[in-house]
């Protein structure tokens, strides 16, 4: 006869093996994809090779050209698109992010849906968005904004809602007690606790926006991404070196000096 | 005294609203920003998302394989870069080589390979290892290792110290004091962060395939490409059901790890 220990130890081991069962499968699956389509190219080699010697000799004539299409034009704009894309998320978020919060409507329905839309945007990918936007606006960093912003909503919704679940209610329910309206309680209980919260999650996604920002020229909508793109298919490894280099800086100061603000934040 | 501070806190947070007017203005007038164009061309949009619908049902059994690829990249790109991972984490890592010139640099280098965007690293491994789901494992890998090395190194920052000391006072060597004092306690956090970047991945492997790097978006380059904004529509569509479906499982796997 077994006791009760004994069988939850059995099920726990049973189900332990399925766990490493299922995982191996997965793993047999992936990998037996993999060695079935791996094979190096004849080329391989040399086109590493030509990538790494472009690459190591960036071309450094790139940065700083007087007709304006150069580097540093071309990383200002990325900059600017990462801004105001940000800048607009993190207006169109608020709303979002007070549907999605669970402690701030009745009916548990009415914060899943809202966590679902959420979600849907975050999984709509920036790219596609972009390619919508060019249709409206035509190409260009415009097209750029618009697609971060939009896209941006559903990271900055799930952040800002999870702040405001996790907000503390006896201040609000203080001054309610006082007689405070619901303006008032908004403004000098709800507002002080959820602002440098809101403010770090901003500067966050301001970080991933930059990197977002340099990819988004590869359809077309400004930003560093389209020289990158030309040079890519041009095979001119130079050119990607000075403009990987490029992003590389820009890209690390940026989180440098988010990431000191953001520790002052919080 | 007070009122002095008071007036200078007052001073700076003027200072910075202006500098943060300053730059949305200038940020806006240079990337050619009006709203007048976005909502009068804005009928263009609509017709474009009304030919997305409905969507192209039939689409959907034709990309399951691309669908299983994709997966198939994440899982294999986040094997790579999370393995890859573990001794840089360890090397970079404070509490473990007490020299700054060893953590110094190992970290230096895992900030600069966590900024590059993966579409751009895709991009470079096409030419490298061809058009297909190769260079997508590459890419992810390479954009793995800079996310979990660097959550790593922070948690196994973050152990406690007194089973180490234990060890080191009976005599332990580096490895048994690696093995049997740093790693069971990094375990759970090293899993669950594999498991985010799996998340983040999968996300991210749909839309390489954009570069040539394989997977779903291969498709969605080419049905952009022919206007079949409908099957582009599926592709989307069945990428948020494969994601929502990971997230969740993942999710509750992770909330069972910590």
């Amino acid at each position: 006869m077994m006791n009760t220990t004994q069988k939850k130890l059995l099920f726990r081991r049973l189900r332990n093996w399925t766990i490493a069962l299922i995982v191996l499968i997965i793993y047999i699956w992936a990998f037996t994809g993999f060695f079935q389509n791996f094979e190096l190219k004849a080329s391989a080699w040399t086109s590493a090779k030509a990538i790494f010697t472009g690459m190591a000799h960036p071309d450094w004539s790139y940065i700083s050209d007087p007709d304006g299409e150069d580097l540093l034009h071309a990383l200002l704009e990325t900059f600017n698109i990462a801004v105001l894309g940000t800048f607009i998320s993190a207006l169109l978020c608020v709303p979002f992010a007070f549907w999605a919060a669970r402690n701030m409507s009745r009916f548990r329905v009415v914060s899943s849906t809202g966590k679902v839309i959420l979600s849907a945007i975050r999984v709509f990918p920036e790219l596609i968005m972009a390619l919508l936007f060019i249709k409206a606006v035509g190409l260009g960093p415009f097209a750029g904004v618009l697609a971060l912003g939009f896209h941006s909503i559903g990271m900055l919704g799930k952040l800002f809602g999870e702040s405001i679940e996790d907000m503390d209610f006896r201040a609000a329910e203080a001054l309610r007690a006082c007689g405070a309206n619901k303006f008032q309680t908004l403004w000098f209980a709800v507002v002080p606790q959820v602002l440098p919260q809101f403010f770090s999650y901003t500067l966050y996604r301001f970080e991933i926006s930059v990197r977002s920002a340099s990819i988004l020229g590869m359809v077309g909508a400004g930003g560093i991404g389209a020289p990158l793109i030309f040079a890519l298919n041009a095979h001119k490894w130079d050119r990607v070196g000075i403009i990987l280099l490029g992003i590389i800086v820009m890209v690390s100061i940026i989180d440098l000096i988010s990431g000191s603000i953001r520790k002052r934040l919080v | 005294m007070n009122l002095a501070k008071r007036r200078v806190a007052r001073l700076k947070l003027v200072l910075v609203i202006l500098f943060f007017i300053l730059l949305i203005w200038s940020a806006s007038k240079q990337t050619g920003v009006s709203i007048a164009e976005l909502l009068a061309n804005f009928s263009n949009m609509g017709a474009l998302i009304d030919q997305m619908f409905p969507p192209d049902w039939s689409y959907f059994n034709y990309i399951t394989q691309a669908m299983l690829e994709t997966i198939r990249m994440a899982v294999l790109g986040t094997t790579f870069g999370g393995l890859a991972a573990i001794p840089f984490a360890l090397l970079a890592s404070r509490n473990i080589v007490k020299t700054k010139w060893v953590y110094v640099p190992f970290r230096f280098i895992m900030n600069l390979i966590r900024t590059i965007p993966e579409l751009l690293l895709a991009a470079l491994f096409v030419p490298i290892f061809g058009i297909g789901f190769v260079s997508g494992i590459f890419a992810l890998g390479v954009f793995s290792f800079g996310v979990i090395a660097k959550l790593a190194y922070e948690s196994v920052e973050a152990i406690d110290d007194g089973p180490l000391e234990a060890m080191t006072a009976v005599g332990a060597n580096k490895t048994q004091w690696i093995f049997l004092g740093v790693v069971p306690q990094v375990v759970a956090p090293y899993m669950s962060y594999f498991l985010y970047c799996f998340e983040i991945n999968v996300r991210a492997a749909a839309i390489l395939g954009y570069v040539g790097a394989g997977g779903i978006g291969l498709y969605l380059s080419r049905t952009l490409g022919f206007l079949q904004y409908d099957r582009v529509m599926s592709i989307i569509l069945y990428t948020f059901v494969v994601v929502l479906i990971i997230d969740g499982l993942s999710n509750r796997i992770r909330e069972k790890l910590i």
